[in-house]
């Protein structure tokens, strides 16, 4: 019985079956390793701003270390409201339909549980976060994959969601900016993904958590297309744009019965988010705008210098329009993509994620990450010219 | 075009290759317009930001303010060019407020900087007062932080 056989027969089947993820497998390989160069970092490697940090810091201060409302603190959501109505022309009320959550991870879990009975089907696009389809698989619904391609820039289309839809579909979910991709939509791509939505009747969970970094023009929200507000949960997180990932701050905008429903789940498991965090974030919504223009203006030099860079060595590689990374295309070395991030962690050291921890067809592509300081970048692609070179 | 001005603050032995990758502009368009920076003086230099803490003879950084009587042909001009030839002078600015110029000056020891307070600049005509100041130790300078920075411990690899 104390085996761990006997111990992992015991586990959910559901959690049984589910795979670790790749990063994880990854980063254990990467952490044992000295004098790493990493491109294989998913948060922005700047500092929290400095007067987001005192915020928190002068709450503590004043002893604000209580739970807050379930929903998060009222002046929060005022100010997510706010925001979003800025971002995007649509009004939520902060009342019943703006929920604080730890982190979009939570939002995206809360969002599927409150929809998914079991054989309830999501469509999702990949190379994708690698949380959206385990997270599927724990409300025992079945996500089902889109695979984007490279040669429409990893734009989903209307053509490759109608293929997948079938009677069971319940909630199609999108991440544009996209993370591994760096894809962005454009506004007629969001339009007729929208209209595929209305025609088949499906709840949209939208996370734009990286809404904020588009390099060559702005982003447009799904939730801005007439019809959506009523069908959509709007998934959205400081960690980003305002590099504020230790803080878990997520929130969730949705109509107030989807909200309800999260919330409930959320009471009952989370309570609410750390009150700490809710006060920063509150500095963060009035502050940080030159913070965010600054960081997005350095991402934006790294962005044209490491797809610049690839170029240059005959590595093909879509140009990042959002996000922070740069899904380049290795495929022509004759490896996988683990293969070829193996060895070029082994012979180079530097470190970056195999397209497949994204998803199937994120084979034969390496995501490298430029949040990371320009000095490394720079050395990172002289040693990856030097090791493509020697293949 | 400030933003290749940015770049090279930050580093002005960054190569006109990679500010050309990184402003998405040709390695000519880069070379051209530093030309003409160079040209214009607009920039005026380029140099090293020495941390002279960990220098073993670390020079004595002076700060000094100094009160001067405006002349009335070229008002503050003429007095504070010439401060500005001494060698041991660093830097000189006009300021608003209680007094007039402020000085920085770097000397071997203190007794140095000491002699040219008290026999170059107190004695010269124009200056009526001096405050000299010893600099102790520099945390930041050219917008370079000099001591230890944030620690930001990240993963190594991450979603």
């Amino acid at each position: 019985m104390n085996d761990s056989k006997s111990l992992r027969s015991r586990i959910a089947k559901t959690v049984r079956d589910i795979p670790r993820s790749g990063i994880r497998d990854f980063f254990e390989i990467v952490s044992a390793r000295e004098d790493v160069i990493s491109l294989g970092i998913g948060e922005p490697d700047f500092v929290t701003p400095w007067h987001i940090r005192e915020a928190a810091s002068l709450a503590l201060d004043r002893g604000v270390t209580s739970y807050t409302s379930n929903m998060g603190l009222l002046s929060l959501r005022r100010g997510i409201s706010k925001y979003v109505a800025n971002k995007t022309g649509i009004t939520y009320r902060p009342e019943d339909e703006v929920l604080v959550t730890v982190g979009v991870s939570e939002g995206l879990d809360l969002a599927i549980r409150a929809l998914i009975e079991p054989g309830d089907e999501v469509l999702y696009h990949e190379p994708s976060y690698v949380s959206y389809n385990p997270i599927v698989a724990f409300a025992h619904g079945k996500a089902v994959a889109i695979a984007t391609k490279k040669e429409n820039g990893f734009r989903l289309t209307r053509a490759e969601l109608e293929a997948q839809v079938s009677p069971k579909t319940k909630v199609l979910l999108l991440n544009y900016p996209n993370n591994p991709t760096g894809a962005i939509l454009t506004q007629k791509d969001v339009e007729e993904i929208a209209t595929f939505a209305i025609e088949h009747d499906l709840i949209v969970l939208t996370d734009e958590i990286y809404d904020e970094l588009t390099y060559d023009r702005e982003h447009f929200s799904l939730i801005s297309v007439p019809g959506m507000r009523e069908r959509t949960i709007y998934l959205h997180g400081f960690s980003k744009a305002w590099a504020m990932t230790g803080f878990r701050m997520g929130f969730t905008c949705a109509p107030p019965e989807l909200t309800e429903a999260m919330m409930k789940i959320h009471q009952y498991t989370m309570l609410c988010a750390p009150i700490l965090s809710q006060e920063a974030s509150i500095e963060a919504l009035k502050h940080a705008d030159k913070d965010i223009a600054y960081m997005k203006a350095e991402y934006k030099k790294r962005r044209n210098f490491i797809h610049s860079s690839f170029e240059a060595m005959g590595i093909p590689c879509i140009r990042p329009e959002g996000a922070f990374y740069a899904f380049a295309d290795v495929s022509k070395f004759g490896m996988t993509a683990k293969e070829f991030a193996l060895k070029l962690l082994d012979d180079e050291n530097v470190a970056c994620v195999p397209g497949t921890a994204f998803g199937a067809c994120g084979e034969g592509f390496i995501r490298c990450s430029y949040a990371t300081s320009f000095d490394h970048i720079k050395e990172a692609m002289v040693r990856i010219a030097r090791f493509i070179e020697k293949l | 075009m400030n933003e290749l001005l940015n770049l090279l603050k930050q580093n002005a032995l960054e190569s006109p290759e990679n500010l050309a990758k990184m402003l998405g502009l040709s390695v000519d368009e880069v070379k051209n317009q530093i030309a003409d920076y160079e040209k214009t003086g607009i920039i005026r230099a380029y140099q090293a930001v020495v941390d002279e803490d960990k220098l073993d003879s670390s020079l004595v950084t002076t700060v000094i303010e100094v009160k001067v009587t405006p002349e009335s042909e070229g008002g503050f001009d003429r007095i504070a060019g010439r401060i500005s030839r001494f060698p041991e002078v660093d830097a000189v600015y006009l300021m608003s407020g209680a007094f007039d110029l402020l000085l920085f000056i770097k000397a071997r020891t203190m007794h140095e900087a000491f002699s040219f307070v008290s026999e170059k600049l107190a004695t010269m005509k124009g200056v009526t007062s001096t405050a000299t100041h010893f600099m102790m130790k520099t945390y930041k300078q050219n917008g370079i932080l000099m001591r230890t920075g944030e620690d930001n411990e990240r993963l190594k690899v991450s979603p």
